[in-house]
């Protein structure tokens, strides 16, 4: 094989996955070493760090992020397969799920309300746009749903997934240091709160403090998800119109 | 691990379908999370390998998150212009959210059920 001149080089890598793959890759993994170097400090949360990371990355090389994401979209699309897996420390925890069914609906109910409609009102109140308040609603809900009920509601669907991925970060950085703020220490009760407003960034973090947490938030997660997608387009049109 | 990634996958398969032909308005791996959980359900067991497959799989869930969280760069001038309204809304609702979920479960679970693991004699 004859040598490659640099500039076609580039040109050839820019526009394989390889490029986007290995440096979401690398960034995460230098995200984990500076969590566990900093002994797991909140600010070190590893998806913030290679967000960051990579954004500079592609700032000072003009890398547009649709080509990134051309090649980055493989290792979104196992957002996928993760959600389906979750069916099996849920299955591994059920009776102990079963027999806290009452009180986890109530608390689904009642978080899930506080969630999507405190962030809209509170948007409202400090002036943001129609469309930043419509994608803020189902910011508390996994990507993929967020991202069809913004649609529906009058959001910007790619919006609403940097605001889900916020939130997720929030809660996955500050929820060990809440808890303790609230005394609340059960780890069922947390999880199931922590996958609730946190979906699977939250979620991801539970399982690290104890697979107990993982399977309810895990929990929290899928009925937030299906209880928003549901009832959040009907109760904004009710009281819209 | 080639085992669990098949049955994922499929189950995922099975969630999109069942989405596409009955209009469903919740996505597909979400319903292929519940036709899974059925499944065991109904098998009564889940193996040991498929246990430890997908536990170390969602042990890094969030890096599946960040090619749709590196966005933020499309929306920098937005989310500039309007920090205020975002960052209060998103991180008071979070925090509310969490609180009221954790509250009314306390509230509501029987007294003496509410340790740390391990806690308990």
């Amino acid at each position: 094989m004859k040598p490659m001149p640099l500039a076609e080089l580039w040109t050839h890598f820019a526009g394989s996955p390889l490029l986007g793959l290995s440096l979401t890759l690398m960034a995460y993994l230098a995200g984990v070493w500076l969590f566990k170097r900093s002994g797991q400090k909140p600010l070190c949360n590893p998806v913030l760090i290679a967000i960051v990371l990579i954004a500079l990355l592609l700032w000072a090389i003009g890398m547009p992020y649709q080509r990134y994401f051309d090649g980055a979209q493989f290792i979104h699309f196992l957002l996928g397969p993760a959600t389906v897996a979750l069916a099996v420390p849920l299955y591994a925890y059920w009776k102990r799920l079963r027999q806290m069914a009452l009180p986890l609906v109530v608390g689904l109910f009642a978080g899930s309300a506080t969630a999507a409609f405190s962030a809209m009102g509170l948007a409202w109140l400090f002036g943001a746009s129609p469309e930043t308040i419509f994608s803020l609603g189902p910011k508390s809900v996994t990507t993929p749903i967020a991202m069809g009920v913004a649609e529906q509601i009058g959001g910007i669907p790619s919006l609403t997934a940097v605001l889900v991925i916020l939130t997720g970060i929030l809660g996955a950085m500050g929820f060990p240091a809440f808890f303790r703020l609230l005394k609340i220490r059960n780890h069922a009760t947390q999880g199931f709160a922590v996958g609730l407003t946190a979906h699977g960034l939250g979620t991801a973090r539970a399982f690290l403090v104890s697979e107990e947490m993982g399977a309810f938030s895990a929990l929290g997660m899928g009925l937030n998800g299906v209880l928003t997608a549901v009832l959040l387009p009907l109760l904004l049109s009710l009281v819209l119109h | 691990m080639l085992n669990t990634l098949t049955l994922l996958l499929l189950f995922q398969l099975g969630g999109e379908l069942s989405v596409r032909l009955l209009g469903l308005p919740i996505p597909g791996p979400v319903i292929g999370m519940t036709l899974l959980f059925l499944t065991l359900l109904a098998r009564g067991h889940v193996s040991q390998d498929t246990r430890a497959d997908t536990g170390s799989f969602l042990q890094h869930m969030s890096l599946f998150f960040v090619p749709a969280g590196v966005g933020v760069m499309v929306h920098l001038q937005r989310v500039a212009s309007e920090w205020l309204p975002i960052t209060l809304a998103l991180v008071i609702s979070t925090f509310a959210g969490m609180a009221v979920t954790a509250w009314v479960i306390t509230a509501m679970l029987p007294k003496g059920d509410d340790h740390a693991p391990g806690e308990h004699a």
